[in-house]
This record gives C-alpha cells, structure tokens and sequence, in this order.
C-alpha cells in the first residue's frame, strides 16, 4: 500500500504535463483532468495516511527510493520519498484542500480565457509542493522549493496583461529569490561540512558533530531561516504576500494561504535538529514570528481590500507558527498549520465567492448585508472567521493557536514575553476579523449580488467549514478533554517542547485569558464597526489617528523603506552603468578591429598591378626575413 | 659539353624574373600582364633545370615539366578571363576593372 506513494506527486505532474501537451482541449476536458488529476492524488494521500496510521511502519517512516538521481564522487543524492507522520500530515492537507480548491476553480474559473494554463500552473504547483513535502534528501525538497516559487510566480501574474499584476509576480519572485539564495547556500555549508543531504543522516551527524551553539549549527540554522522567512512571508522579507492578492483568488487560497506560505514552517519543523543546536537562531525565529504576528495584525485592520486584509492575516498566522517552532513547539507549529490550511482557504474561498458576486468589488467598504442575499456563503464564512478569531471551545483555530500560546508561555524558550505577543496578537486577529465580516455581511446593502455559487463553489466551502470546526477537535490541552491524537501522531518526528512538570499552573488561567482575549476582539469589532461607527471615523480623522492608519494601510512603510534603501539605488546605479563598464573593454577591441580595417581597406583599390606589387613586395620582405635572419 | 657556371644561371633567371615583374607591374595592357607572368614562371623554370643539371638530380627537370603545364592552365583561364573583361568592359586595360573596391 505505501508503494504507491509515488502516484501521489505523479498524479498532478501526469495532469500537468497532460494540459501543457493538450493545450487545445476544451474547457470540459481541461477541467475534468487538472481536477481530477489532484483527486485522484488526494485518494492516494489519504489512503497512504490511513494505511500508516493503521499499522505504522517500522520506525514511523517509510522510505520509497525511486531513482538514483546524479553520482558524482561521493555526492549521491536519489529522487527517493520519505513519508513520516510530519510528510503524512503535510502531503494529506496539501491534497485535501488543493483538490478542494481545484474543484472550486472548475467553476471560479470557468469563463477565463486562460482556463486550461490555470490548470496546468495548479497542477505543477501540487506536484511541486507534494515533491517538497516528501522528499527524501535536501536537494530534492529544494526542487520543490523552486518549483513551487515558480508556479506562484505564474499564478501570481496569471492575468499578465494587467501590469500591476506582473509586477507584482516579479516583486515575489525577486523576494522570495532573496531568501532562496540564502537556503542555497545553507544547502551548500551543510553538504560541505557533513557530507550528505540526506535528511535523516544529516539531522544525525549534525547531532553527532556539531556541540550545541557551534558556529557551523548557527550559520546553518541561519541560513534556512533566511529561506523559511523568504518563502513564508516573514519579517523582514514579507512586503511580497499583500501585492501577490493580484493573481486569481482560488491562487490566493492554495498557495498564498493553506501550502506554500508554509512552507518554510515545514522547512524549519524538518532541520528542527539544527536549530536545537543554535539556541540563538530559534530564539530569533520566536522573535520574527511574534513581532510578525503583531506588524502584520495590525496592518490588517486597516486595508480595504478583503483579499488584502487576509493575506496580512496569512502573514500574521504564519507568524503564529514561526513563533511555536521557535519555543521548540514542533508539534503545536504544524497543528496550527493543519488548521489554518482549512479555516484560511475558507476564507479566501469565500472571499472569492463575494468578489464574483459584486463583479470584481474588492472593496469592503462597498459591501455590506450580504448576510440575507448570501446565506451559504455568510455561515461558512462566519465559521472560518471564528476560527481564524480563535472563537473559545467550538474551532478548530482556538485548540491549535491555545497550544501555541500555552507552550510559549511553558516552554524555557518561551516566556511571558513571547505569550503576552501572542495573546495581544488574538486579540488583533479578532478585531480584522469581525471587522471583515461586519462590513461584507452587516450593515445595509450597497450592491446586489450578481453571481450566486453553485454546488461546485458551495461543496468546497461546507467541506472546509466542516474541517475549521472539527479538525481542532484532535487535540485538545489536559485541561479541557486532553485529547492528543495530533501530538501523538507527530511525536515521532517532532519532539514534544521540553516542560517542566511543575510549569502548567497556570495554564488554565492563560488559557481562559487568550479566549477573553479573543471574545473582546470581537466585541470591539462590533462595537467599532457596527455600534459606533462615527466613534472610529472621528478618529481616523485626528492627525495622530490618520498617520497610524496610513502607516498600516501601507504595511507599516516597509515597501517605501525597501522602494529607497534597495530598489531606488539600484535603479539608479543601473542607470548610471547603463553603458556597462566590463563591456567597455570588449568594445574596444571591436572599435580597435574596426579602425585597422579601415586602414587595411585601403588597399583595396581594385587595380590588380597594385595587388600583384603588394604581392611581389610581401615576398622580397619574407625571403629578406629568411636570409638575413 | 659548355659549361656555365651555375650563379650565372641564376643570375640569368634573376633578370629574367625581375624583367617579368616590371611588366606586370607597369603595362596596363592584359595581355603584356599575362605575358609578364609566363617570363616569371619561366625564369624560375630556368633556375630549376640549371640546379637539376649542378647537383645531377631529375627532381629539378620533373619540376619544370610542372611549370610548364601549370603555365599551359594559368593561360587557358587568363585568356578566358581576358575575353570576358574585354566583353565587358571593351578595353584591355586592367586599371578600367577597378570597380570592385574595397
């Protein structure tokens, strides 16, 4: 049964390579395979996952050597998979919620005329990132790495007549790029200094050589960070994730949201080893991902565009996980992952429904009671608001960002510090949240739906609203039910954060703090946005108010800072070297040729007595050089 | 059997080559061009036999026989060539086919 896990990143790559061939089929044809295609795989997945949870095989992991990729001297690597139950809980999400998108943009997609690209790009991204998630060795997953980068470039300016749009798909790339160069070379120092890619013999030889905070673990450690930060849209390369809402909304939901962006979460959760060893390095991941949650929490309040204002929260919800792995809380990182996969592409799925429906209105400000006109729509995206709130006790994002907060708290790498940034970081979530949801849904209604979703739209987001409520429901603290299925499952791979025994006093007095922290989110929200609008009006309107929100409607500065510290320079410096001073040189060498062939063409008279005295003159001279030499 | 002493062959050849070149060099005329060519070739013919006959070697004479035949060929084009320039520019001057320049 686990040998067929091959088919599982096949299975999209077969459906890509069969939309890129076939690009002339119709609509019907495309769809049905770039959907397909993605099922088809999710079927694997979850059957795999089944059979590995049933009866794990030895050891929790299961390698699946596929080919010897390259051999040169010692260095080796195969394209092998390596399914473990961090890889079981990744390729299942990926699947899970990639086919449920797919089937959405059968519908979402539909009229586009770029259909079948859509799917072929969809297709070589779940490919791609099913090849990152279970590859075997560092090479591999870096593939994937790149191959998912380059589908989010793709889709990103998908529409790339609009030029907002290419742009930015470059703005992306090119920060993204930023932190690959920085994971290329961790690849490099780790491959240097112990000799193999391999994941597992790696994480054992780097525990074998390496003392705890050697200046090897850092710089190591360091390094994939800096690729984690890139792909995951942390402090301080995240400006690229707002701009990438250009590209098409089920886009925004799959990679942007529930895979890709987690990537570098998933990054650090597999190295976890080396980060052990650099004590610093961890705690500047904690570090980033608290300062994360709360920069980009608070931009979130003040975007109007509601693609925008859920990729702030994206950023700020992968801040949540880079804060859990940087207490050591592996396990609590990748359970906030799994749920924020679900309750975020139902968010953005929903998302994607309303703007359809108001006729491509991003503005939430032109919205409004929607509730009656979408009920479907309204409830399944309430359930992901409360999720993403963390609404206490019902969802699934309370079980996972409470673990996250309880740990940082316990852990001896956490601290009140750490907690308080998190807590105060729900309570953010919670107002950008409802403040969402009472300005689309609430309030009188500005524009008549156009569109309605159809069961096609519709059966994705019940689905995922199913799985924001239940998927919490698989871990839940000692105090409240103590279910650890999740922890349990994981524990293998990733290690539980080290507590002391005598640490959980008062972890049911945090725990009821971050839930008040959460509910009176909420009732600010409504009591700003609904109650007492003009209260808040007033105060945007202050001169201190109007900076604050200019500072986070833009992100808190950090594009102008990069747009005159980066880009400005190096426009200039190009403008400068437009003429580029290397090929000067080499120009010279062709200006040189070009004056002696106006000298030799001279001689070109075209009397051939000239010729034949040139002649006779070139012979006396070679004899004279013979003779007298 | 007369001897001559071998630098005045080459001596001979010398004058003859040198007599060659300054015809092609100053006659405008093709035809002496042509004409100028043969005396070159044939001074060095003469300069083969004379060092065929000093160091009693055939490869001399052998390599006159090839001059001579190579001379036969370069005139039968030459000519050609000179019927066609006449053709076409109804001169025998070589300095009139200068319109190929450089």
């Amino acid at each position: 049964m686990l040998q067929g896990l091959w088919l599982v990143p096949a299975l999209p790559l077969a459906g890509f390579l069969a939309l890129v061939i076939g690009a002339r089929l119709s609509r019907r044809v495309a769809a049905v395979i770039g959907v397909g295609s993605v099922g088809a795989a999710m079927v694997a997945a979850l059957a795999i996952a089944a059979r590995f949870m049933a009866a794990p095989p030895p050891g929790h992991a299961f390698t699946q050597v596929l080919w010897q990729w390259l051999k040169v001297s010692d260095f080796e690597p195969r394209v092998a998979l390596y399914l473990d139950p961090l890889a079981v809980v990744m390729m299942a999400v990926v699947t899970g919620v990639g086919f449920l998108i797919h089937l959405y943009s059968a519908r979402f997609m539909g009229r586009d005329e770029g259909h079948n690209r859509f799917f072929a790009y969809m297709n070589l991204f779940v490919a791609s990132m099913l090849i990152l998630v279970l590859a075997d060795n560092l090479l591999l997953l870096y593939l994937g790495w790149e191959g998912v980068g380059l589908c989010s470039y793709l889709l990103i300016g998908f529409w790339y007549k609009d030029a907002a749009s290419a742009r930015a798909a470059i703005k992306a790339f090119v920060v993204t790029r930023v932190g690959d160069a920085a994971m290329a070379i961790g690849l490099l120092l780790l491959f240097m200094s112990l000799g193999t890619l391999e994941i597992q013999p790696l994480m054992v030889k780097a525990a074998d050589r390496w003392p705890a905070g050697c200046g090897m673990a850092m710089a190591a450690a360091a390094l994939l960070l800096g690729g984690a930060v890139g792909k995951s849209a942390q402090l301080p390369l995240q400006t690229w994730l707002p701009d990438a809402m250009a590209g098409p909304t089920p886009v925004s939901a799959l990679i942007h949201a529930a895979t890709m962006v987690t990537a570098g979460v998933y990054l650090v959760a597999r190295t976890h080893v080396i980060f052990e060893l650099a004590p610093p390095v961890q705690r500047l991941v904690a570090i980033i991902g608290a300062a994360t949650l709360l920069l980009a929490g608070a931009s979130a309040l003040a975007q109007c565009d509601i693609k925008r204002v859920l990729a702030y929260s994206t950023i700020s919800q992968v801040g949540y996980m880079f804060l859990a792995l940087g207490v050591g809380a592996w396990g609590a990182g990748i359970f906030h992952f799994m749920t924020h996969a679900f309750f975020k592409s139902l968010l953005f799925l929903g998302a994607g429904v309303v703007i359809l429906a108001m006729e491509e209105e991003h503005d939430m400000l032109k919205m409004g009671g929607l509730r009656k006109a979408m009920p479907l729509v309204f409830w399944t995206f309430l359930i992901g608001a409360c999720s993403l709130a963390a609404l206490p006790l019902a969802t699934a994002g309370f079980y996972s960002k409470d673990l996250i907060l309880a740990e940082a708290w316990a852990s001896p790498k956490g601290g009140p510090w750490l907690w308080a940034a998190g807590a105060a970081g729900a309570f953010i979530t919670s107002i950008y949240t409802f403040r969402m949801v009472f300005l689309t849904f609430f309030g009188p209604m500005k524009k008549a739906p156009g569109v309605r979703p159809g069961v096609v739209m519709g059966l994705p987001l019940v689905v995922l609203a199913a799985f924001s409520i239940v998927a919490g429901f698989v871990q839940m603290p000692e105090g409240m039910g103590d279910v650890q299925l999740f922890a349990g499952f994981v524990k293998p791979v990733l290690p539980a954060a080290p507590i002391e025994p005598g640490a959980g006093g008062p972890e049911l007095a945090l725990g009821l703090a971050a839930a008040a922290a959460s509910l009176l989110g909420i009732l600010a929200a409504w009591w700003l946005f609904l109650a007492r609008p003009a209260l808040l009006e007033s105060a945007v309107r202050s001169p201190v108010g109007a900076a604050l929100h200019k500072l986070w409607f833009e992100g808190w500065g950090f594009d102008r800072l990069y747009d005159v510290l980066l880009v400005r320079p190096l426009v200039w410096l190009a403008r400068v070297n437009r003429a580029d001073f290397i090929d000067g040189f080499y120009r010279a060498i062709g200006a040189a040729g070009d004056g002696l062939h106006l000298v030799l063409r001279l001689t070109q008279t075209g009397h051939v007595r000239w010729y034949a005295a040139g002649v006779a003159f070139g012979a006396i001279v070679a004899i004279a050089v013979l003779v007298l030499l | 059997m007369l001897t001559v002493p071998l630098h005045h062959v080459y001596v001979l050849a010398a004058v003859l080559f040198a007599l060659g070149l300054v015809a092609v060099l100053v006659r405008r005329n093709i035809i002496f061009i042509l004409m100028g060519i043969e005396i070159m070739l044939n001074a060095a013919g003469v300069a083969f036999v004379a060092a065929a006959w000093r160091w009693q070697q055939a490869d001399g004479q052998v390599m006159f026989f090839f001059i001579l035949t190579m001379a036969a060929a370069e005139v039968s084009v030459g000519l050609a060539l000179v019927l066609r320039l006449y053709h076409g520019f109804k001169t025998l001057d070589a300095d009139a086919a200068a319109a190929m320049r450089g």
